[in-house]
């Protein structure tokens, strides 16, 4: 579905990301974990072209999204080819980001008829089933400020399930709420994954990683230092001195 | 007391023909100022270099020259350069280069004012920059600079009163003709002053309607 091969990325000479190969399956859950600052969502947002690498390519269903090739050279994707594919990888963020001038209905159908060019009713329609499915159907008409973080957010997975993307991503989308809303974002995520979707999430919810994961990924200083199916990374053994120490704070910082 | 009410039914059709004028002149330069203004914004905040600086020199060319040295200049220079044109077009050529330059900064901060996430957002569901903008940054930023716009409206009409030095027939030009004809000074620069205090009394409210408002709610405060 989604590869990424050999990615680098600099900021101003500095290192973020150093050489990662990571390839998602269709249907797979990938939960991407580390320390802050271990260059996490800068590596989120390259998989819909945010943030272009320094070196390295990523490839959805085989075609690099990043460039084209023009005889044997390859060249840099003009901006319109690039909002194609991003198109088809839904992006969920931390601070949801919702078009605070639209309505919910509007946030969720402005993709749909302005990209996919979807008639007005059929977006409608479709909006209003997704908001059912978000569970806040008696919120079509409300701004997005006059929602709380939790019912923002999932309103922002609505807007992103609007153009039916073939990959959801998901950039620490419940870093910013308050705890007790953290589980309703969490509860429509699993309901996703369950659906098949796919899915890459960069979170510190270590328990939604154990529980809908099917591999986490734990990127510490630009590199992954491991890549496994969730069941063996939880595995009491994981003798990697650095994930224990991050998983020590983390629960720490839980309980 | 007599003689002042009869002197301003004397005077009064001379200065509401002016006051006409003013407002023309007024309305039709904001709107080219507000069209130029936002082009030159868009311009500035492009990546294109080159776009940036024609942008940027042309902001430093306006606002550091004096209205009265661009009015003389559009007016008497141009037909050096083979455009010439009525005092009234001259004026209104004038004052939207003028006032374009100070809307272009204002429509500037009010696109920067907007969180990044919202170009981000919009990019995420495949718009591209002109799309994002158009549909999701400038309505925004829009509504968030309008009372600034209404500031600028103020200025524009006060300004306007620079293009009787170009004769164009508006109110400070009637006043001044009245004046030298009539030697009522007193009497006729007060009108003057009165007829420009009324004139931007409404805009002046409605300023700080818009700002009021604005405070209450502004739409992208709870945003990160």
């Amino acid at each position: 579905m989604l590869q990424v091969t050999s990615i680098n990325k600099s900021f101003h000479g500095k290192e973020v990301i150093k050489g990662i190969d990571l390839s998602i399956q269709k249907g797979e859950v990938v939960v991407i974990i580390g320390p802050s600052g271990s260059g996490k969502s800068t590596f989120l947002r390259m998989m819909n072209a945010l943030e272009f690498p320094t070196e390295g390519d990523v490839l959805l269903e085989g075609e690099s999204i990043l460039y084209r090739t023009v005889g044997n050279k390859k060249v840099p994707r003009k901006e319109k080819e690039l909002s194609k594919f991003r198109a088809e990888v839904g992006m969920v963020f931390q601070g949801f980001h919702l078009f605070a001038h639209k309505t919910v209905l509007e946030n969720i159908i402005e993709g749909p008829m302005r990209v996919r060019k979807v008639s007005k009713e059929t977006a409608i329609l479709e909006a209003e089933r997704l908001l059912q499915k978000v569970g806040l159907a008696d919120k079509r008409d409300q701004y997005p400020h006059a929602l709380s973080g939790g019912q923002q957010q999932r309103i922002a997975i609505a807007r992103a399930l609007a153009m039916k993307p073939k990959i959801l991503l998901f950039d620490e989308p419940t870093s910013a709420l308050d705890p007790e809303l953290v589980g309703e974002v969490l509860l429509v995520m699993k309901e996703l994954a369950n659906e098949g979707m796919t899915m890459a999430v960069v979170t510190h919810e270590m328990g939604f990683a154990r529980e809908v994961g099917d591999r986490i990924i734990f990127i510490d200083q630009g590199v992954i230092v491991q890549d496994e199916p969730a069941h063996l990374f939880f595995h009491i053994n994981n003798n990697n001195d650095r994930i224990k120490r991050f998983l020590n704070t983390i629960s720490r910082n839980v309980v | 007391m007599q003689e002042i009410w009869s002197n301003i039914v004397l005077f009064s059709p001379r200065l509401l023909e002016g006051t006409l004028i003013t407002i023309q002149l007024t309305a039709i330069s904001l709107i080219f100022s507000l069209i130029i203004g936002l082009a030159v914004a868009l311009g500035k905040i492009t990546h294109n270099k080159t776009i940036n600086r024609i942008c940027n020199f042309y902001i430093s060319i306006v606002r550091g020259t004096p209205l009265l040295v661009q009015l003389l200049y559009v007016y008497f220079v141009f037909p050096d350069i083979g455009i010439s044109l009525t005092a009234f077009q001259a004026a209104i050529v004038a004052l939207s280069i003028n006032e374009s330059a100070y809307l272009a900064e204002t429509f500037r901060a009010g696109i920067k004012s907007i969180p990044k996430g919202q170009m981000e957002a919009a990019q995420a569901i495949g718009m591209d920059y002109s799309l994002a903008m158009r549909r999701i940054i400038l309505p925004q930023a829009i509504r968030n600079v309008i009372p600034a716009i209404g500031n600028s409206a103020i200025v524009l009409i006060k300004n306007s009163s620079l293009a009787a030095v170009i004769t164009v027939t508006e109110l400070m030009h009637n006043g001044n003709l009245l004046a030298a004809s009539t030697y009522q000074n007193i009497q006729i620069f007060t009108m003057v002053a009165i007829v420009y205090w009324v004139l931007h009394y409404p805009l002046s409210l409605f300023v700080d309607y818009l700002e009021k408002r604005g405070a209450a709610h502004h739409v992208t405060s709870n945003q990160h």
